[in-house]
C-alpha cells in the first residue's frame, strides 16, 4: 500500500508520555501512527483490549458493572481510588468528588513517581519555566537522574537537546550535561557524561551549593564518586550559563533521600539565579500526570494522598499514599483508573490488593485485571475520547476524539457512577 | 555469589509494551537483569543463563544480560513486576517504596523465570 501523504492524515496528540507531542498525526484508515517515537507509537496501534466489562470475570452490561462498582465502594469503610494519571482532567474531576463522596483515599502515579518532588515544591517553591522557553533560550541542560531518550524521547528534539528555537539556533549553542548512576541512552547524546555513585545525589548537590558560593575548601577531593575538578567545572558551567535547566527524573526521586534531593536540588537553583537564570523542572511521566496532581488541587488542595474518610480533604503522604495504605491494610475496596499497581507496586503493597475487592477502569488489560472483580473497559483518550491533559510543563492541552468506538469514556463510567453514589446516598 | 547494588527503571522496551502487559513482549521488555562485564563473567554466566537475585526484601529469578557500560556490583532492572518482587517497599514516610538503590545478592540458577501471570499469583 503507498504510503499516505501527511496532509491526508489527521494531527493528534500524543497520550503516552509526559511530552504531550501536539505535531503528531494519524492514518485511520490504517490505524497507524506518524511521527511518533517508539512509546506513542505503540499506544497509537491496534492492540488487545478489555473486550465488556466484566463481574468476577463473566460478561456484562456497563450499567450493571457500575451498579456492583457502586455497591462495592459504598460497602468500604475506606476504599482507595487510585491511579488517574492517563486520563484526562474531567475524569479526574469527577474521580476527586466520587472519592469525596464514598469517603475514600485519592491518591495518583505520582506517589511512585515525582511526588517527593511535590513535598520539596511545598518546602522551598519552584523556579520554573515552560518547555518553550528551554526550546528557545536553554543553553545549558542538564539531565540529571532522568533518561530521556527512553522514557520521552521525542523531548530532546522538540524542546531540550536538538530543538531550534529563538537564541539556541543550533545544536552547538547548546551544552547538555547527563548526570546519572549508569550510562544511559541519553549519556551518549551529552556534550558531558557524569557518571555518580547510587545514593550520592545529595551530597553532589551540596558540594556543587558550596562551589557556587564560592566556598570551595569546604568541598573534599572526591564526592560521590565524582572528581572536585570535575565538580568544579560543572559549578562553572551552571554558574556561566545564560538560561539553564536541570531537568531530573526518577534517579533523583526514587533514590536514597528522595524529597531532600530534590529539596537540595532547589536550593541550587536558588543559589543560581543569583547569578542568571536557572529553572529546575520534574521529567513528568505519563502524559496527564500532572492533572492528575493539579485537578485535586484546586478541587480540594492537596495533590495526591488526600483522606476523605472524615468527611473532610487531610493530607499526609506518610499516612494516606497508596503504598503506606496498603503497606499498613488500611483500605477495604479499590478502584484503580488507567494505572496498574500490580505491575509498578512493591509486592508488599500487591499482596493487600489482592485481598481485597478491586474495581478497574482501563483501555487494555493489565496485571491488575487479573486480580480485579470488577473491570470496567475504557476509551482511550486521545485518539476515542477527548478531553484536556497537562503537558509536563503544565500547559494544557485539548487532547482529541477522531474515532468512534462502543467503548464508553472514563468521564462518562464516572458520571455514571456518581449519579448511582449520589442516588443511593440521597444526595439527589 | 556476588553483592550488587540494584537500579530499576525505564526503557524504551518496557514503555512500549507497558499498554500490552499479558503478552510475550512485555514478559520480554521486563523479566532480565543487567549486571557488569566483570560480575556476569565472575558468575559464569553466559547469554540466556538466569539469576537469582535476593534482597532483605525478597527475591526473583530473571534472565542475565551482559552490559558493557554498567559500572561493576550494580544491576539494572527494568521498573516491573520482576523489580518490584526485590525492591524496598518502605517509603520513610513520603508515599513513595525505594525503586533504586538496594543492596542484594545475584547467583547463577537453573530455576525457572515465572510469567507474569504466575508471578502475581506467588505474590
Ligand atoms: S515523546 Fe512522548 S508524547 Fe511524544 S510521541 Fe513519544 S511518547 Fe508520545
Amino acid at each position: 500500500m503507498p504510503e499516505t501523504k501527511e496532509e491526508e492524515l489527521t494531527n493528534v496528540i500524543c497520550t503516552f508520555c509526559g511530552s504531550v507531542c501536539d505535531d503528531v498525526l494519524f492514518d485511520v484508515e490504517k490505524y497507524k501512527g506518524k511521527k511518533f517515537c517508539k512509546l506513542g507509537s505503540a499506544k497509537f496501534s491496534k492492540k488487545e483490549r478489555i473486550k465488556a466489562p466484566m463481574i468476577d470475570g463473566k460478561e456484562v452490561s456497563y450499567e450493571e458493572a457500575i451498579e456492583k462498582a457502586v455497591e462495592i465502594l459504598l460497602n468500604a469503610k475506606r476504599p482507595l481510588l487510585y491511579g488517574w494519571a492517563s486520563t484526562v482532567n474531567e475524569a479526574i474531576r469527577l474521580g476527586v468528588i466520587l472519592t469525596e463522596k464514598v469517603g475514600g483515599v485519592y491518591d495518583q502515579c505520582a506517589s511512585v513517581c515525582h511526588a517527593p518532588g511535590t513535598l520539596a515544591l511545598i518546602e522551598e517553591g519552584v523556579p520554573g519555566g515552560s518547555l518553550g522557553e528551554v526550546k528557545n533560550r536553554a543553553d545549558v541542560v542538564i539531565f540529571w537522574g532522568s533518561n530521556p531518550m527512553e522514557a520521552h524521547p521525542r523531548h530532546p528534539v522538540r524542546y531540550s537537546v536538538r530543538a531550534k528555537g529563538l537564541l539556541i539556533k543550533d545544536r552547538k549553542d547548546r551544552k547538555v550535561v547527563v548526570v546519572d548512576v549508569r550510562k544511559t541512552k541519553s549519556a551518549n547524546m551529552a556534550d558531558l557524561f557524569i557518571q555518580i555513585k547510587p545514593g550520592y545525589d545529595y551530597p553532589i548537590i551540596s558540594a556543587l551549593r558550596a562551589l557556587v558560593k564560592g566556598e570551595e575548601d569546604a568541598v573534599p577531593d572526591e564526592v560521590g564518586g565524582v572528581s572536585k575538578q570535575q565538580l568544579k567545572e560543572l559549578a562553572e558551567l551552571m554558574k556561566n550559563a545564560k538560561y539553564g535547566a536541570l531537568l531530573y527524573g526518577l534517579g533523583v526521586t526514587q533514590s536514597r533521600g528522595r524529597d531532600r534531593n530534590v529539596e537540595n536540588a532547589i536550593k541550587l537553583i536558588q543559589l543560581l539565579n543569583r547569578h542568571t537564570r536557572w529553572i529546575i523542572w520534574p521529567m513528568r511521566g505519563h502524559y496527564n500526570v500532572v492533572g492528575a496532581g493539579d485537578v485535586p488541587a484546586w478541587e480540594v488542595g492537596y495533590t495526591y494522598a488526600i483522606d476523605f474518610s472524615r468527611g473532610y480533604p487531610r493530607f499526609s503522604p506518610g499516612e494516606f499514599a497508596a503504598n503506606e495504605v496498603l503497606q499498613r491494610g488500611d483500605c477495604d475496596a479499590a478502584l484503580i483508573i488507567a494505572s496498574d499497581p500490580v505491575a509498578h507496586f512493591p509486592k508488599a503493597s500487591v499482596a493487600h490488593l489482592k485481598k481485597i475487592p478491586v474495581i478497574q477502569i482501563d483501555p487494555f488489560p493489565n496485571m491488575t485485571t487479573l486480580i480485579s472483580k470488577v473491570v470496567i473497559p475504557s476509551a482511550m483518550a486521545g485518539l476515542e475520547a477527548e478531553g484536556t491533559a497537562y503537558r509536563m510543563d503544565g500547559i494544557p492541552f485539548r487532547v482529541k476524539k477522531i474515532i468512534d468506538t462502543e467503548y464508553w469514556s472514563d468521564e462518562k463510567i464516572l458520571e455514571l457512577m456518581l449519579e448511582k453514589v449520589n442516588e443511593k446516598l440521597g444526595l439527589r | 555469589m556476588i553483592e550488587v547494588e540494584i537500579i530499576s527503571g525505564r526503557t524504551l522496551d518496557q514503555g512500549a509494551t507497558v499498554e500490552e502487559k499479558l503478552t510475550d513482549e512485555y514478559f520480554k521488555a521486563v523479566n532480565y537483569c543487567e549486571l557488569s562485564e566483570d560480575d556476569f563473567n565472575a558468575l559464569g554466566l553466559a547469554e540466556g543463563d538466569k539469576v537469582k537475585i535476593k534482597t532483605e526484601f525478597g527475591e526473583v529469578v530473571v534472565f542475565a544480560v551482559k552490559n558493557k557500560d554498567l559500572q561493576k556490583g550494580m544491576a539494572f532492572i527494568p521498573m516491573g513486576p520482576y523489580a518490584n518482587m526485590i525492591i524496598d517497599p518502605s517509603t520513610d514516610g513520603t508515599g513513595m517504596p525505594q525503586f533504586k538503590g538496594i543492596k542484594g545478592v545475584v547467583e547463577k540458577t537453573d530455576e525457572k523465570v515465572l510469567t507474569v501471570k504466575e508471578l502475581v499469583e506467588v505474590i
